[in-house]
């Protein structure tokens, strides 16, 4: 990056030579590249706090009502009497667990996956100048780091912050801070719509560049697969956050107006009639949030299967296997995840033939997901694999993301579910498609397109140190909470599970054997322990992200993995307006070791 | 939208919006005279107010939003749209009226 | 360093790229109010039976002034001619008209949110009552005050309500009662008597609860909307001496957008008011 010679003062009238100052470079920058940086590295504190927030709680499940070592004292000075002696309290468990999920989605993996490789990565893999708004850009990171910051300060106002899951179910979101009128819950729902304003301005620049500005030559079968999964996950933001949006709004309603739009008539809140009209539904809230919610899961998944089909293309040295196949792929799942939502709903009492309508089309949409990963697997075969930190990671994507995505086949089914609905079993699926899943291929692309960024490439001992020991105590977390779901533990107990325990009922004489087995609830130490080594491991990958930015070993090009996608063929750090002559591309996106070529790899804008 | 219009076309669509506008017109009073009609069933009642709309929706969208004239792009999109919009809606009516009944 | 497409039209989709952005928003809206009116839809069907806890569930019919709703949609879909008129004037590069439509559009933006702060106050000081002896009555007090309840009775230490029912206004102006012309017959209140008192407020019924909703949402969009247009208006008609195509152009998406805007309103009418 040039230094800033220039102050604001010195900017006058002829724009194509003038240096910027420092703010309409860093801060107020339209750039995409320059706003994809700003929407990672904020992204990157946020994942760092989401899961602060979930180290802390598993010091809770580890060691039920102890104090915490060192922290204790600090959330007791900070927040008060709910971390009385340093011991987290039930309702402060509660808000970190609504926290965690919020900030971890919302704030971390979405603006990560979309808002920082996306608007990094796609205006120069189309061989676009920028975006196609530019300023809709810039005000969609603003509205994002605002929303950040109003999550941020609602745990710092009398009540803390929302407590009600990242959920946020009514009636239990309007009645669980009864005692102020702006609590947690109302900054947790005025920071999503806030959110939601940034994802909708991102998803309508996204979908307009690809469509628009697009280069001569780059037709819709040569972009590459990330350009595609950035394309549909855009639609996906596009027409499923709306709902949500009304739903918030209505729940504001709720909250501060005392309308009734999800609360039922007749409930009593601590022996006392809440006074409020009645006549609502609280199933009509989760229809709405999981009208989102599920085209948001697909949200956090489809870029990161994008970053690990451009890294195993150019690390195999061959072409991805079934590109069609991808792409009508990836188009059928945005299309289907719009009709799969009720089965988070499946213990709501709906009919047998509403919720076999669900099933269906929940089995129908693991098709393929099932076809990209084979298509990626397959990709594998015959290569000539080149074992770097980001094809690491990329590796380990596809058996982890498949994990996952067969432990939510048991969830599908609606007769299985009555089972395994809201028990660890559920965390342990949802965690590893996102966790080893989403999260490693972000590792993956943080490694992968850092010396384009930087024009220095991050250690690469470092970096496969932090893959395999990521690796190892990702699988130590997550594998245990299999078993404990299905030995019936539930999600969301502050004491995790001590008063369901087999101990518990034979101490107090409850009358039953039965009961969470001694081993089930000693898992809970062994993740915990997972968790905090999960947690030390990143410091190297943090160490090592900024030292290489200064110090790390220079590119001795501007394509340093010989890869064949535009992104490569710019100088390294690309300037404002990325090419220096508008690109033409004469051939698809991953003509890798074609015969008769003198290297293995031909660039797309390439003639012959 | 640079296909440029010639003056005489332009003085067509004029022409165009003006016979909207009034249909439009006539479409609120049609509207508002149903209103004072009784009809026997709630679904019929509630489908005439919606196929009015429908008609007057139809008008704007096609006429002064230009959809008529409009690229596929455009119609691919709007198309999808309705369809989740259409399934958000029906398949939350159904799920809020499919629930066992259990009789004694 | 130029956007490609910002003004001419790309060849292959034919369009340039503020119409494919604000359809695609447009899109985005249709999620938002259909999520809306799905709401609507669930909540009255919920509410058809009105058995328990008391009839005050069941959905209100007929509260809302047709004759005021309708002039208010004839004023949007006048809007929504001035504006496209206001484009093919630019189209044919006169300027004065482009003024002229714009200022009518603009115009009947103010008329529509005037009215509609009309029939909101009308709400606010438009009150139900509910008394011991089980009576429902709704009316208006004297004075015309908004928001009040039960703790606002008692704030003010007021011992008897000052109340002229509706049903009362309407006996006096079919003539019935000899002082027609004069305040309808006022029915003063105990305080003591009173169970229940408020204001045609969301919170009143979930009828009010979308109500206010679906229209505060609709006219923030209104607002929006003049609010851009009132910039092409005004200085942002600058760009029609330096670039008159963009010009044209940005006045074409505002357009599209206050077309969405009277759309919503199409279906928002009969819905509200007259189903």
């Amino acid at each position: 990056m040039q230094a800033p010679s220039h102050t604001a003062e010195h900017a006058h009238g002829h724009d194509a030579h003038h240096e910027p100052g420092f703010l309409t470079k860093y801060i107020f920058s339209t750039d995409h590249k320059v706003i994809g940086i700003q929407y990672g590295v904020t992204s990157l504190i946020f994942l760092f706090f989401g899961f602060a927030l979930m180290m802390l709680m598993r010091w809770q499940l580890a060691n039920p009502n102890t104090a915490i070592p060192v922290f204790g004292k600090m959330l007791e000075a900070l927040l008060g009497d709910v971390a009385k002696d340093g011991i987290m309290s039930p309702d402060l468990y509660n808000s970190f667990g609504a926290m965690h999920g919020t900030i971890m989605v919302f704030l971390a993996i979405v603006p990560l996956a979309f808002g920082a490789f996306g608007n990094f990565v796609v205006p120069l893999q189309i061989g676009a100048p920028d975006m196609a708004f530019p300023r809709i850009n810039m005000v969609s990171y603003q509205a994002y780091f605002l929303g950040g910051v109003v999550m941020f300060i609602s745990f710092f106002i009398p009540g803390g912050a929302a407590k009600s899951g990242w959920t946020s179910y009514s009636p239990l979101a309007t009645v669980a801070d009864l005692a102020h009128r702006v609590n947690g819950q109302t900054l947790w729902l005025l920071g999503m719509v806030l959110l939601i304003t940034s994802s909708l301005l991102g998803a309508v620049n996204f979908i307009t560049t690809i469509i628009q500005l697009r280069a001569k030559g780059m037709n819709w079968m040569r972009l590459p697969f990330f350009v595609w999964a950035q394309f549909v996950t855009g639609f996906l933001l596009l027409l499923a956050f709306p709902p949500l949006e009304a739903a918030g709004i209505m729940q504001l309603m709720d909250n501060l107006f005392q309308t009734s739009f999800f609360l039922p008539a007749g409930l009593s809140v601590s022996g006392n009639p809440l006074p409020v009209s009645g006549g609502g539904s609280p199933l009509l809230w989760q229809h709405l949030f999981w009208f989102l919610g599920h085209p948001e899961v697909y949200v956090l998944i489809l870029p990161g299967m994008g970053i690990v089909c451009e890294i195993i293309a150019c690390n195999t040295r061959k072409p991805i296997w079934g590109y069609k196949a991808l792409v009508n792929s990836v188009l059928a799942i945005g299309f289907i995840s719009f009709i799969v939502w009720a089965h988070h709903m499946y213990l709501t009492g709906m009919g047998t033939k509403i919720s076999t309508f669900f099933q269906t089309t929940t089995m129908i949409i693991s098709i393929p997901s099932v076809i990209i990963l084979t298509a990626l697997f397959l990709s594998l075969w015959g290569g000539s694999i080149r074992f770097n930190t980001p094809m690491l990671f990329a590796l380990a994507f596809l058996p982890m993301f498949g994990i996952g995505g067969l432990t939510g086949l048991p969830l599908g089914f609606n007769a299985t579910d009555i089972y395994l609905h809201d028990t660890y079993y559920v965390i342990a699926h949802f965690h590893y498609v996102v966790a080893p899943g989403t999260i490693f291929a972000l590792f993956a692309g943080v490694y992968y397109w850092f010396p384009k960024a930087t024009g220095r490439h991050m250690n690469e001992f470092w970096g496969k140190t932090h893959f395999v020991l990521s690796l190892i105590f990702m699988n130590l977390i997550f594998m245990p909470m299999f078993m404990q779901g299905l030995a019936g533990m539930q999600r969301r107990m502050a004491d995790g599970g001590a008063t369901y325990s087999m101990a518990y009922a034979k101490e107090n004489n409850t009358g039953t054997q039965d009961g969470l087995s001694p081993k089930i609830i000693k898992m809970n130490k062994t993740v915990s322990h997972a968790a905090w080594a999960l947690g030390v491991v990143q410091i190297p990958f943090i160490i090592n992200f900024f030292w290489s930015m200064k110090r790390g070993r220079k590119v001795t090009s501007d394509n340093p993995w010989e890869a064949t996608t535009l992104e490569w063929q710019t100088p390294t750090p690309p300037p404002h307006g990325n090419f220096t002559t508008p690109p033409e591309v004469f051939r698809g996106p991953y003509d890798y070791s074609v015969p008769g070529h003198k290297k293995d790899f031909t660039p797309q804008n390439q003639k012959v | 939208m640079s296909d440029n219009h010639s003056t005489a076309d332009l003085k067509k669509h004029i022409r165009t919006y003006m016979l909207v506008f009034l249909a439009l017109l006539v479409g609120t009073a049609i509207t508002v005279g149903l209103y004072y009609v009784h009809f026997e069933s709630v679904a019929l009642t509630v489908s005439i107010a919606m196929f009015v709309a429908s008609i007057k929706s139809f008008l704007v969208a096609g006429f002064f939003m230009h959809l008529i004239s409009e690229k596929k792009a455009i119609y691919a999109m709007l198309l999808t749209t309705a369809v989740f919009f259409v399934s958000l809606m029906f398949l939350t009516i159904w799920a809020m009226h499919d629930y066992p009944v259990i009789k004694p | 360093m130029e956007i490609p497409y910002t003004v001419e039209a790309r060849k292959d989709t034919g369009l340039y790229n503020a119409k494919v952005g604000i359809w695609l928003f447009l899109a985005s809206e249709v999620m938002l109010f259909g999520a809306l009116f799905s709401s609507y839809i669930l909540l009255r069907v919920g509410a058809a039976s009105g058995d328990w806890p008391a009839i005050s569930l069941a959905w209100p019919h007929g509260l809302l002034n047709i004759p005021i709703g309708t002039f208010n949609t004839a004023v949007l879909i006048s809007s929504s001619i001035t504006v496209v008129m206001a484009w093919a004037s630019l189209k044919m590069h006169d300027f004065g008209k482009f003024k002229l439509y714009m200022g009518l559009t603009l115009l009947c933006a103010l008329g529509f949110v005037s009215i509609k702060t009309y029939e909101y106050h009308e709400k606010f000081t438009h009150y139900e009552v509910r008394l011991k002896d089980g009576k429902i009555m709704t009316g208006h007090i004297q004075g015309s005050p908004m928001f009040w309840d039960l703790k606002t009775l008692a704030d003010k230490k007021i011992t008897t309500l000052d109340f002229h029912p509706d049903a009362a206004k309407q006996a006096a102006k079919a003539g019935e009662a000899p002082a027609a012309k004069e305040h309808a017959k006022h029915a003063p209140i105990p305080v003591g008597e009173i169970t229940y008192l408020s204001s045609f407020v969301p919170k009143h019924h979930t009828f009010f609860a979308i109500y206010f909703t679906l229209t505060a949402l609709h006219a923030l969009h209104v607002i929006g909307g003049a609010l851009v247009m009132a910039f092409l208006w005004l200085p942002g008609a600058k760009m029609w001496k330096t670039d008159p195509e963009r010009f044209t152009n940005r006045v074409e998406t505002a357009g599209l957008f206050w077309h969405f805007v009277d759309l919503v309103w199409i279906f928002l009418f009969p819905v509200l008011y007259l189903l």
